[in-house]
């Protein structure tokens, strides 16, 4: 019970720091509107409609992967250059659930993005989104920004020991985009790729989202995309002690 | 067993830790080794306030992080409160509160009430007792009625005095202070003093570092000086004072004091140190003798055209102890 209000508490603060800059406000409510433009204009040339149908649910992932990538990259980075890292390591608290709630403080932020960009793609692009299930599509939706912050948690823990790791967030983003399949089809990949792209999460989450617009059952890749995300959780709290020790032993905790 | 004959709260027993460093570019890198340090050993009994006393560089923050648990020692061992700080890690860092310096180390963008809610949290401070805690530290920092207001839009005073309340949230049998008072004005320096020895009043164990002799002197049971990473003198400010070499010190005041008579003082027989401070308008001359010397008319004679004020004798300070120690002018 405790643990829970820890990290209740702990993520409620951690949304209030992110959504405190108005600048950086305006770019988390920017940026993906930008990103469903792109792909949506590139895609109203065929001027299909399933195809539209397909990027605007794919656009609307985009946003919370990327917000996700490039943050929990540069959520360890953030804690170092505010001299916050040391102190949040020295509590008794496990690592990983210091991170956690900032991991999904990010996704909650992110959770906007899927729904503005559907206004965004409504609004302007005149698409209107036809969903046949729409408990399963809510559910999906919830579903990929959980497995998200479950990925945004590994990657976070994952780059702790290292000063520079924030340029991992940027260089994930692109490639993050065509292997989860948001807005290019996985048929349309290199075999080799797959694998890779069945072993992120949000592939099995944008699919279930997919699944339920077209009244699909979405139960399969939804069982999938959590599975996924909890192998990460379950990743990144081995990681997370071992990284520490080893950051512990070489002394990188405090770099700057 | 420590010094005081109690089990010790702090053991530190030959704590060694080096770091490798790479330089150069990534094709042609270099790499080399620094001991940071070298052997370090000392022992705090509980309730004891203990200051570790040392020029930049000289090993102290990177003692106090072993202690801490944030740096695994290249060799040695350390408990703090029978607990080993490599193999006991949690049980150590649930007894002990860490607070350092500077304008860093907070939420800028949470008030300081949502910061100490934060770190409640973080240490495990029950939900029941965190409103009354937090109410508490406020009051005991000074706090109280600023805690709702953004960190950020703090004075450096204020920041550290909410570090402190931050170290003390889950109320730690052993408080490290590494520099506490760096940068704050006199005010501060002196209300985070009292703040301070009030912590030893409660019965806390606390190892202190610090760059202000009068600091420690104030405040400390006993000193531990590190040099280069060794501990080159330990004992209470009173028997480190007595470890100074020299005689009583000659205060020479001056309005500007040139290079070259300072070089000439430095070579009148019997002068072991030379320093000048400045001290307003005016450079004092600061001259350190051997014992039973007298140098003050050779001294003067070599002050040439310089404008001479007062001048003056006294007993040597814990600072003329630590200048001697830390620069090996006495060995």
């Amino acid at each position: 019970m405790s643990r829970l209000r820890q990290l209740w508490v702990c993520y409620r603060l951690q949304l209030k720091v992110m959504m405190f800059s108005p600048f950086e406000g305006f770019l988390q409510v920017f940026f993906p509107l930008m990103f469903a433009t792109a792909a949506l204009l590139v895609y109203r040339v065929n001027n299909d409609p399933d195809a539209m149908l397909f990027a605007g649910i794919g656009a609307a992932a985009m946003g919370i992967f990327t917000s996700q990538t490039t943050t929990a990259a540069t959520l360890v980075q953030r804690e170092r250059r505010a001299g916050t890292l040391e102190l949040v390591l020295a509590a008794p608290t496990p690592f990983a659930f210091v991170v956690l709630p900032s991991t999904f403080a990010m996704a909650t932020l992110g959770l906007y993005s899927v729904v503005a960009v559907i206004l965004w793609d409504w609004w302007l692009f005149d698409l209107p989104l036809q969903v046949e299930n729409w408990p399963g599509f809510v559910l999906s939706i919830l579903m990929a920004t959980f497995t998200i912050a479950l990925f945004g948690f590994l990657l976070s823990v994952t780059v702790v020991r290292y000063r520079t790791a924030w340029a991992l967030g940027s260089a994930l983003e692109y490639p993050g985009w065509l292997l989860c399949g948001f807005v290019v089809p996985l048929s349309f990949l290199p075999g080799w790729a797959l694998p890779l792209s069945w072993a992120l999460a949000p592939t099995w989450g944008v699919a279930a989202m997919r699944a339920s617009a077209a009244g699909e059952s979405p139960w399969f890749d939804l069982a999938v995309c959590l599975g996924v995300g909890l192998a990460y959780a379950v990743l990144a709290a081995w990681l997370g002690v071992r990284l520490i020790d080893s950051a512990r032993r070489n002394a990188t905790l405090a770099l700057t | 067993m420590s010094a005081t004959g109690g089990t010790a709260a702090v053991e530190a027993r030959d704590l060694r830790r080096t770091f490798k460093t790479k330089q150069g570019s990534v094709l042609r890198p270099t790499r080399t080794t620094v001991e940071a340090v070298k052997g370090v050993s000392f022992e705090i009994a509980p309730g004891e306030l203990f200051g570790l006393l040392g020029p930049n560089g000289a090993g102290k923050t990177t003692t106090i992080k072993m202690l801490i648990t944030l740096l695994i020692p290249t060799s040695g061992s350390a408990t703090v409160l029978g607990h080993d700080v490599v193999t006991d890690v949690r049980e150590v860092r649930r007894r002990i509160g860490y607070v350092f310096g500077g304008d860093r180390g907070l939420y800028e963008r949470l008030s300081g009430l949502d910061n100490l809610r934060y770190f409640s949290e973080l240490y495990g401070v029950a939900p029941r007792d965190q409103k009354a805690r937090i109410g508490s530290l406020l009051e005991l920092v000074g706090l109280t009625g600023r805690e709702g207001e953004r960190v950020e839009g703090y004075s450096r005073g204020m920041r550290q005095r909410l570090h402190i309340a931050r170290g003390l949230l889950h109320d730690p049998d052993v408080l490290f202070l590494d520099e506490p008072s760096i940068g704050i004005d006199p005010v501060g320096a002196r209300e985070l003093r009292a703040t301070i020895a009030g912590l030893r009043e409660q019965g806390k164990t606390v190892l202190l570092t610090t760059h202000y002799m009068f600091e420690a002197d104030e405040l400390c049971d006993r000193i531990a000086v590190i040099r280069a990473g060794e501990i080159v003198a330990e004992g209470t400010p009173a028997e480190l004072k007595r470890l100074v070499t020299s005689g009583r010190v000659l205060e020479v005041e001056t309005y500007g004091v040139a290079g070259e008579v300072v070089d000439s003082v430095r070579d009148v027989a019997g002068v072991r140190t030379v320093a000048v401070e400045d001290r307003g308008p005016l450079q004092v001359l600061v001259v350190g003798s051997e014992p039973d010397t007298e140098v003050t008319q050779s001294v003067l004679a070599r002050m040439g055209d310089t404008r001479v004020g007062r001048v003056s004798h006294r007993d040597p300070s814990l600072e003329d102890a630590y200048v001697e120690l830390v620069t090996g002018a006495g060995a």
